[in-house]
């Protein structure tokens, strides 16, 4: 009854109403945002709780806090930052960036986060997924995996994107949602920094085969790059720099587009 | 309007610390405490939640806070996991819940939705109510859960997700919202103020 599923279909599209995402996203070192191009040459970007209180203001539905200070007195710093930032704005926000164990991941929850963003010790040591899942919950876990294309397929680099792992993404991908991921945040490396548009097939393939929410990343240069990663690329959420932190795009201007071609966001 | 001290049920597993946050930026005063004794002189209760059906029971077990919680007659608030153990029970590891609004929590799903539900999503308003004054009925708050109560008589407020749930509810005294209030922005924080200054 081919009739019947696509009116099942339409109707389930209709009933289901949840948003798709606008996440800025705020680099920091040492307690300044900073953002790179392909992950070196970084410029400052200005003071993180401000700029975290801005977005808010303008709409955006999440945040997230990438950490990549070396030291551990930048370490240190970041604490006191999740938690200025927990005081000021009422949005949900994740933490991510060497953090390695679950104390680390305590720690920042406990300051104020909703969710932590695990890359290098998740592949390193892949039971440490398993063990903060059983700890906070799989909705507070997000797994980060930075892609690269080489001639076999797409592969996962770790350490700030400095260290190839040779590991498949897919592969990767699968086992970390089994393993406990409650969202996945894929950066195409190849795409970071350079305003080209996302990798629509990388986020399509990862879309196709896990179940657990994907936010898009890196590339991001117009509001059609960011239609598109939602549309062909099904992604759930867009995450985004250095459109954002240099005013290039408002997050205002972006909603309004995206809900002009039916994507439903909240406006 | 009175404004008597909230007390914030501290049971091991609720973002304490977002509600708080919360509660200041409303110069609200307030208080947290796991225990029984001192959170009887609060004026307010509210019992935030994170995780899950099964362990939330436990912990206000542990903390001999389950028969007390039945017999409160300030106004409750119960958020996410907080709401849901207002129910009966929960299919979430087949859990025992207070049992004050009658029905089941049962896990979202279907076919092309993602669970858990994540993100912002729109309440639906069906009864008036002093939590949800001044809100407009589909307004955007922020889910995070994989169960949900199906609509019934003391439903207020429902979503939609792969199905209709109940996303906010009201019997007597107690009150619940499926949403994180203290994660949903300037009409989040509304929702709070209405639960200080109104319920």
């Amino acid at each position: 009854m081919k009739f019947d599923d696509d009116c099942k279909t339409i109707f389930i599209q209709e009933k289901s109403m949840l948003t798709k995402r606008i996440i800025p996203c705020l680099d920091v070192q040492n307690g300044r945002t900073v953002k790179g191009t392909k992950f070196v040459d970084l410029r400052d970007a200005g003071d993180p709780v401000e700029l975290a209180a801005r977005y808010s203001d303008e709409g955006a539905d999440e945040l997230v806090f990438l950490d990549i200070s070396a030291s551990q007195e930048g370490r240190s710093t970041l604490l006191r930052l999740v938690e200025r930032v927990a005081e000021t704005i009422q949005i949900p926000f994740t933490v991510g960036g060497g953090i390695g164990n679950v104390k680390d991941v305590m720690r920042v929850l406990d300051a104020g986060a909703d969710k932590v963003s695990l890359n290098t010790a998740a592949l390193r040591q892949p039971d440490f997924l398993d063990v903060c899942a059983q700890s906070v919950g799989s909705q507070s876990i997000v797994v980060a995996i930075d892609a690269k294309c080489d001639t076999e397929g797409w592969k996962v680099w770790v350490k700030g994107g400095s260290e190839p792992t040779g590991r498949d993404v897919l592969a990767w991908a699968q086992e970390a949602v089994a393993r406990g991921a409650g969202e996945l945040l894929v950066t195409s490396m190849d795409r970071d920094g350079t305003k080209e548009g996302y990798d629509i097939n990388l986020l399509r393939s990862i879309s196709n085969t896990v179940s657990v929410p994907l936010i898009a990343s890196g590339g991001a240069g117009t509001k059609e790059h960011i239609l598109r990663a939602m549309t062909e690329g099904k992604a759930d959420a867009v995450l985004a720099a250095s459109i954002f932190h240099y005013r290039e795009i408002s997050i205002y201007d972006l909603k309004r587009y995206l809900h002009e071609n039916n994507i439903p966001v909240r406006v | 309007m009175s404004q008597g001290k909230v007390g914030i049920i501290d049971y091991g597993v609720g973002n304490i610390r977002s509600v708080s946050n919360a509660l200041k930026r409303l110069g609200a005063s307030f208080f947290v405490s796991s225990k029984a004794d001192e959170l009887r002189h609060a004026e307010r209760l509210i019992l935030p939640g994170v995780g899950e059906a099964r362990s939330a029971m436990e912990s206000l077990d542990r903390g001999g806070l389950v028969d007390w919680l039945r017999t409160i007659n300030v106004p409750f608030l119960g958020i996410c996991i907080g709401m849901q153990i207002l129910f009966e029970r929960s299919t979430e590891r087949d859990t025992p819940c207070l049992g004050i609004i009658p029905g089941m929590v049962t896990r979202l799903d279907g076919p092309q939705i993602k669970v858990p539900h994540m993100g912002w999503n729109r309440v639906f308003l069906s009864r008036e109510g002093p939590l949800m004054n001044g809100i407009p009925s589909g307004e955007y708050f922020y889910f995070v859960h994989s169960y949900a109560a199906s609509p019934n008589e003391y439903t207020i407020g429902r979503t939609e997700y792969g199905r209709s749930f109940a996303s906010v509810v009201q019997q007597s005294n107690y009150y619940g919202v499926q949403f994180h209030v203290e994660k949903s922005g300037p009409v989040g924080l509304r929702v709070l103020q209405n639960f200080v200054e109104r319920c």
